[in-house]
């Protein structure tokens, strides 16, 4: 009989601490199903952020260092440089990538830095109880835009694949959201594209993933699979911002 | 090797290559900017070497977490304020017992301050400086020959204790240039250090983080520090004695600012006043037990320091009120004269009737 559906040897044998209906889980099937498939498990280093994904280590059956929060690009270039031979990911959330961490994030992606973020855009800061995030939507409710965020207080939704994708290093940044069988389907091929453009020592390589929270969104699960289609990706529009890999200069 | 004439900033880069550095990640503030620009003539282009000029003092310090992480030896420098923004890199590092080596040429504080030499950040280095609790070891060198040997100690300890190591310097010893012999040769390879993360290849994988939602097992951690600490004092604080063994009056002092108490207490024994010093090289950990033995004997002690008094509080905690102490400081970036430091001695030993 022939074996269709099992668990990643590099998914660890611990139950999913994150909510129902959460992306995270999901996202990290996604992940050590590639890192098998690729025959990456011994040479992978992940880097999870503070957030509710800081357990990331408990299911990943790789290499994992934490870093502090929103400095993940900066640890992952110290590591690739020390070492290149490893295969790095961060793993980190809209907070830490698209606000704390930003100059990090811009800076490692400038200088080319052959390492792969994978970024979770869920419009909130989870694991602190759902306060507004960089990427939060307009007239989005949070714990701190009880009003709905306003652009005249809170400024706008930050795009931030698209401003990595203006620095020259980038080499591929695609957006993906895992509300759908067909977008978790092209959320496993961007990053497998991703974890290509590294080894294949290309320069920065970025997956935005829009993932649901349902308990900070406050919806059941399903609607937050819906409230992506209808409202997120009206302003984070899926699909490849950059791709330069293959072509001669990523110039 | 034979002697070179070097500042004290490149003698720290180059001593940081002979003790096997194999990353260094900086950002530019002065006046520690010779030593970023050392490395990047003397380690970028050095094969499986890496420099990175970084965009931040915040993103310098968590590459060198990152290279730490996987084996290398790795270093950053700066001064003050950008040492402040480290601060949190430097927690990470101590909670995570990576070896790593941060050098502070210091200037004046507090804010911008000045770029002039100052021991300002005495407070900060000694304490841990960033959130949470833990320790660094704090080598205090006072010349550019010192500089050197300690940057190479500075390696060795930090590998043996899974410790950031800080060495404090500042503006002046960074700036000046004197005579110095470097006594090693670079390794041609360094051992990879156990529990490096390079990918799980013929092992378990391997998890490296602080966070914990059990605090039982925090507290382990803290005491599996606290424990190492205990071992770092008991084996490593070191300090140098000078003419203390008839003096009536002993000064207290560290770096730069013992150099020149240094010069002062030769003019004043040739004057015939009996005094001596004692200086930290290890600032953590201090040098306590020696300072009591000391008070055994002498009972006047002059805490000198470029700072409005911050060791004298390690000193006075030292002496457990035994013994009387003053203090003379310089703060903001003003470097005291040999001469200023021999009025306030000279005055000092009179006022206690020591003649």
């Amino acid at each position: 009989m022939k074996k269709v559906y099992t668990r990643p040897r590099s998914l660890k044998r611990n139950p999913f601490h994150y909510c129902p209906g959460c992306g995270h889980s999901v996202i990290h099937r996604v992940m050590t199903e590639l890192i098998d498939e690729m025959n990456l498990q011994d040479k992978a280093v992940g880097i999870p952020p503070p957030g509710c994904s800081v357990f990331a280590y408990h299911y990943f059956d790789v290499d994992m260092a934490e870093s502090a929060h929103g400095r993940g690009a900066a640890v992952a270039t110290g590591m690739k440089r020390a070492f290149p031979e490893v295969i790095v990911f961060t793993y980190q959330g809209d907070g830490d990538l698209a606000a704390i961490g930003t100059a990090e994030t811009i800076h490692a992606a400038n200088r080319g830095e052959c390492i792969t973020a994978i970024f979770i855009n869920n419009a909130v800061y989870g694991m602190t109880g759902g306060q507004m995030a960089p990427t939060t939507l307009l007239d989005q409710k949070t714990t701190t835009t009880p009003y709905g965020r306003d652009k005249k207080i809170e400024g706008y939704p930050i795009k931030m694949s698209e401003i990595v994708a203006l620095t020259k290093g980038a080499v591929y940044i695609e957006r993906v959201a895992v509300n759908s069988p067909s977008n978790i389907r092209k959320t496993k091929k961007a990053i497998r594209k991703a974890f290509q453009v590294q080894i294949d020592n290309l320069g920065f390589s970025l997956v935005e993933i829009l993932s649901p929270c349902p308990t900070n969104w406050k919806m059941s699960p399903l609607e937050s699979w819906q409230w992506i289609d209808k409202e997120m990706t009206k302003e984070f529009p899926l699909g490849v911002i950059k791709d330069m890999a293959g072509k001669k200069d990523a110039d | 090797m034979a002697e070179v004439l070097m500042t004290g900033n490149s003698a720290i880069g180059e001593a940081a290559i002979r003790a096997g550095c194999q990353c260094y990640f900086g950002y530019p503030i002065t006046p520690q900017n010779e030593l970023t620009e050392y490395m990047a003539t003397h380690l970028s282009r050095k094969k499986g070497c890496s420099f990175i000029q970084a965009e931040s003092e915040i993103s310098a310090i968590n590459m060198v977490f990152g290279a730490s992480l996987a084996g290398a030896r790795a270093m950053t420098s700066s001064s003050g304020p950008g040492i402040s923004l480290k601060q949190e890199g430097i927690s990470y590092l101590a909670a995570c017992e990576l070896p790593s080596v941060i050098v502070n040429m210091s200037r004046g504080g507090p804010g911008l301050g000045s770029i002039a030499a100052s021991q300002s950040d005495y407070f900060q280095a000694t304490r841990g400086g960033g959130h949470g609790d833990y320790r660094t070891i704090v080598l205090a060198p006072s010349s550019v020959q010192e500089l050197a040997d300690l940057t190479h100690k500075a390696f060795d300890l930090a590998d043996e204790y899974c410790i950031p190591v800080i060495i404090l310097g500042d503006g002046m010893l960074g700036q000046m240039m004197e005579p110095v012999e470097f006594k090693h040769e670079a390794p041609e390879e360094l051992a990879i250090r156990s529990g490096a993360l390079r990918g799980a290849k013929g092992r378990p994988s391997r998890i490296v983080k602080t966070f914990t939602s059990n605090p039982a097992e925090l507290e382990e951690l803290n005491w599996s520090l606290f424990r190492r600490y205990q071992l770092i004092k008991k084996r490593e604080t070191t300090c140098e004695t000078f003419l203390v063994e008839d003096a009536e009056l002993i000064v207290f002092a560290f770096g730069i600012a013992a150099r020149i108490a240094k010069g002062a207490i030769r003019t004043a024994r040739a004057r015939g006043l009996k005094v001596g010093m004692l200086r930290p090289i290890t600032l953590w950990p201090f040098p306590t037990e020696k300072i009591r033995e000391l008070v055994k004997r002498t009972k006047h002690f002059l805490v000198f320091e470029m700072n409005m008094g911050q060791m004298i509080e390690d000193v006075q905690l030292a002496l457990e009120g035994k013994g009387e102490v003053s203090f003379y400081g310089r703060p903001g970036g003003i470097i005291p004269t040999p001469n200023e430091v021999v009025r306030v001695v000279s005055r000092l030993y009179y006022q206690k009737g020591l003649n």
